[in-house]
C-alpha cells in the first residue's frame, strides 16, 4: 500500500494547499494556494524539500490524523498548533517520524489562523491546472473530510528533531502596501487616513479575504467602478466602506474600489491575524516595495541553511515540562478553543 | 505616500501598475467595444513577445493585466517594452485575435427557470416574445472571463439592455444561468448570489478539470443563445455537452 494519511476527524476548512497555480488568471481562476506562502517555504526547509511540495493547511482548527503504508516525517508551520504523534508532544516546526498506525493530533490553534501539516514527499492528491492547491467553490483539489485518505508522494528519509525560527508574523502588527492603479480614486486625505488609522482585523474572513474594522473608506464619484483585475493584498472598500484585504482565493476581478495593494511578503502577517489581531497600513514605494520583497526571497533562500538541530536549552526543557503538566491537556487546549 | 509611481495620465491608453509585481494597460475606464477588442488584441500579442520573468497575462474588460516578478526585471523595464508595444499600433481599431470559435449554448429565456425574463423585457420596454427573439439570435463576444473558473461576460448588448443591476441580490442562481445588466451578459458557471436579471437558463458546463480542455470559452470567442423549451433543457442537463455546438469563425 502507498503511504497515505487519513482524516479521522471532521476538519472544517482543512484543504491541501501548495503556492498555487499561475497562468490561469485570464480564464477566471485565481492563483489560489495557501494563505501563508512563507509556511509553505518553511516546511519545504523543514523536511529537505523543494517548495513544490503541497501541505494540508488548516484554518484554526485542527484533527486527528492515521498514518497509513509506511512511516512518515511530518512538521507543522504557520500558526501554533499543539500536535502529538500517538501522544507525545512534537514542538512547532520540528521534524518528527510517524509510522506507520501513528496517530497525529493537532489541535486548535492557539495563535495564528493557517497551521501547516507537511510531509516528505507532500500530498500527491490529483494535480488540476498544475497544482494541488484546493479551491472549494470551482471543485479543485481535496478537503480534508473525515475518513478521506490523502495519498503521499514518494517517500525521503529526514532526520527527527530538526527545527527553524519561524518569522514572527502570528500576531498582527504593520503591514506594507504600494499604490495601485485604483488609488487615485481616493483623495489624498483618505489614503492619509488609512495609515493612521488603527485597524482590528473583523471576525468576517476567510480564504477570500478578511474586514479591517477601525475606519470607513469611500472612493471619489461612483461607488462601484469598471470591474477589472483583482491581485491578493488589494485592499478593497467594499458597500459600506469598511476596507477588505483580499487573499488567496480572491476573485479574478471586481467593481468595488481599491486603494492599493498589500505587498506580497506582508500577506502571511494578514492572513495568520484573528479575528481581533490589531493591524496597521503603511504606504511604501514602489522602490521601497521591491526592496522588502528582495529581502523576503533572500529569507526564502536561506531556510535551508537555517535548520538546525532542536537543542536541550533549558528553556526547551521548560517548554517539555509544561507539555507534560497539560498532558492529557491537548484536550485542554481543545477546551480552551471551545470557549472562545 | 509615494508620488514615484505611474504618474496617472487621465487619457488612454494608460499604464499603471497592480500591486509590487503587476502592470495593468487600460484601454478605457468604461466599458466599451472598441475597448475591450484592443485588449483582447494587446493581450494576444503580449503573449507572442515571451517576456522574460512574465507569469501571467489576462485581458479584463477594457484592459490586459501583466504579472512579472520585480526582481528579475526592472518596472521600468517591463514598462518601455508595453509602451513600445502600445505605439506599434492602433491597438482600438486593431482585429480581433485568429482562432476564435462562436458557439450556439441552447437557452430557455424565462418561466420558471428564468424567473426575471419578463422584468427584463418590460424594463427594455418590448414584450417578452420580442425580447425573447432578440436576445436568442443576438451574437455576443466573449468580453472576459472571470469570477469564477471559465465565466463569460458576454456583450456588448444594445442601448435598450442598459438596465441597473438590482439593489437587492438574488440568494442564488444555479450553474448554467444566464443573468443581464449593464447592456452585458454573465454566464454563470457556479451557484452563486447574484443583483443582475436571471433572464435565461443553459445547461452549459463552462469549466470541468476532468476535460482534456477544461475551459469552454476563450475570451473573444463569439455566443448565441438559442431558445429552446423547458423540456429540451432539461433533457441536455444529462448531456455533458448540455446541447453546445460550436464553429470556427477566424
Amino acid at each position: 500500500m502507498t503511504r497515505a494519511i487519513r482524516a479521522l476527524t471532521e476538519i472544517p476548512g482543512a484543504s491541501v494547499q501548495d503556492l498555487g497555480r499561475s497562468g490561469y488568471l485570464g480564464m477566471g481562476v485565481a492563483r489560489g494556494g495557501a494563505m501563508d506562502r512563507l509556511a509553505i517555504h518553511e516546511g519545504a526547509a523543514l523536511l529537505g524539500q523543494s517548495s513544490d511540495h503541497a501541505a494540508l493547511e488548516f484554518s484554526g482548527a485542527g484533527g486527528r490524523f492515521q498514518v497509513l503504508g509506511g512511516a512518515v516525517h511530518v512538521a507543522i508551520t504557520g500558526a501554533q498548533m499543539s500536535v502529538t504523534l500517538n501522544g507525545v508532544a512534537l514542538p512547532h516546526a520540528t521534524t518528527g517520524r510517524a509510522e506507520q498506525g501513528t496517530v497525529i493530533e493537532i489541535s486548535g490553534a492557539r495563535a495564528g489562523v493557517y497551521g501547516y501539516l507537511h510531509v516528505d514527499g507532500g500530498f500527491a492528491t490529483p494535480a488540476v491546472l498544475g497544482a494541488r492547491a484546493t479551491h472549494q467553490a470551482s471543485g479543485m483539489g481535496q478537503q480534508a473530510k473525515m475518513g478521506q485518505v490523502l495519498p503521499l508522494g514518494p517517500a525521503h528519509e529526514r532526520e527527527p528533531g530538526l527545527t527553524l525560527d519561524p518569522a514572527p508574523r502570528l500576531s498582527g502588527g504593520l503591514v506594507r502596501l504600494v499604490r495601485s492603479y485604483q488609488t487615485d480614486h481616493f483623495s489624498v486625505q483618505q489614503r492619509e487616513r488609512l495609515v493612521h488609522t488603527d485597524f482590528i482585523r473583523a471576525a468576517q474572513g476567510n480564504r477570500m479575504g478578511v474586514r479591517l474594522e477601525g475606519g470607513r473608506f469611500a472612493a471619489e464619484g461612483a461607488l462601484q467602478v469598471l470591474s477589472d483585475i483583482i491581485v491578493p493584498g488589494d485592499v478593497q472598500m467594499t458597500g459600506d466602506g469598511a476596507p477588505f484585504i483580499l487573499l488567496a482565493d480572491c476573485q479574478t476581478t471586481g467593481g468595488y474600489p481599491r486603494i492599493g495593494t498589500v505587498l506580497p511578503c506582508d500577506i502571511p502577517i494578514v492572513a495568520q491575524a484573528g479575528p481581533g489581531t490589531a493591524l496597521r497600513l503603511q504606504w511604501v514605494s514602489l522602490a521601497d516595495g521591491v526592496i522588502a520583497e528582495s529581502k523576503a526571497a533572500q529569507h526564502i533562500a536561506d531556510l535551508p541553511a537555517k535548520v538546525h538541530t532542536r537543542l536541550r536549552a533549558p528553556q526547551d526543557i521548560q517548554d517539555l515540562l509544561s507539555y507534560q503538566l497539560i498532558s492529557g491537556a491537548i484536550t485542554g487546549w481543545d477546551e480552551e478553543e471551545r470557549s472562545r | 505616500m509615494p508620488n514615484d509611481v505611474c504618474a496617472c495620465k487621465t487619457s488612454y491608453p494608460r499604464l499603471a501598475t497592480a500591486g509590487i509585481d503587476g502592470w495593468l494597460v487600460q484601454f478605457n475606464d468604461s466599458l466599451d467595444d472598441a475597448a475591450n477588442r484592443a485588449a483582447l488584441a494587446f493581450a494576444a500579442a503580449a503573449r507572442k513577445e515571451k517576456w522574460p520573468s512574465v507569469s501571467e497575462i489576462a485581458s479584463t474588460l477594457t484592459s490586459v493585466y501583466v504579472r512579472f516578478d520585480p526582481l528579475l526585471m526592472t518596472h521600468d523595464d517591463l514598462r518601455s517594452r508595453l509602451a513600445y508595444l502600445l505605439d506599434t499600433k492602433d491597438w482600438l481599431t486593431v482585429d480581433l485575435p485568429l482562432g476564435r470559435k462562436r458557439f450556439c449554448i441552447p437557452c430557455v429565456w424565462g418561466g420558471e427557470r428564468a424567473p426575471q425574463f419578463e422584468d427584463a423585457a418590460k424594463a427594455a420596454g418590448m414584450m417578452p416574445d420580442v425580447a425573447r427573439a432578440a436576445l436568442s439570435q443576438t451574437v455576443v463576444r466573449v468580453q472576459t472571463l472571470g469570477f469564477s473558473p471559465g465565466q463569460p461576460y458576454l456583450g456588448q448588448l444594445s442601448q435598450e439592455w442598459n438596465l441597473p443591476r438590482q439593489r437587492d441580490l438574488t440568494p442564488r442562481v444555479p450553474p448554467g444561468a444566464l443573468v443581464l445588466a449593464i447592456r452585458q451578459f454573465v454566464l454563470f458557471g457556479i451557484s452563486a448570489p447574484t443583483g443582475w436579471l436571471h433572464v435565461g437558463q443553459t445547461a452549459v458546463r463552462l469549466f470541468d478539470p476532468t476535460r482534456d480542455e477544461p475551459f469552454l470559452l476563450r475570451p473573444g470567442d463569439e455566443v448565441v443563445f438559442p431558445s429552446v423549451c423547458q423540456q429540451t433543457l432539461e433533457e441536455l442537463q444529462s448531456d455533458p455537452t448540455g446541447g453546445v455546438t460550436c464553429e470556427a469563425v477566424s
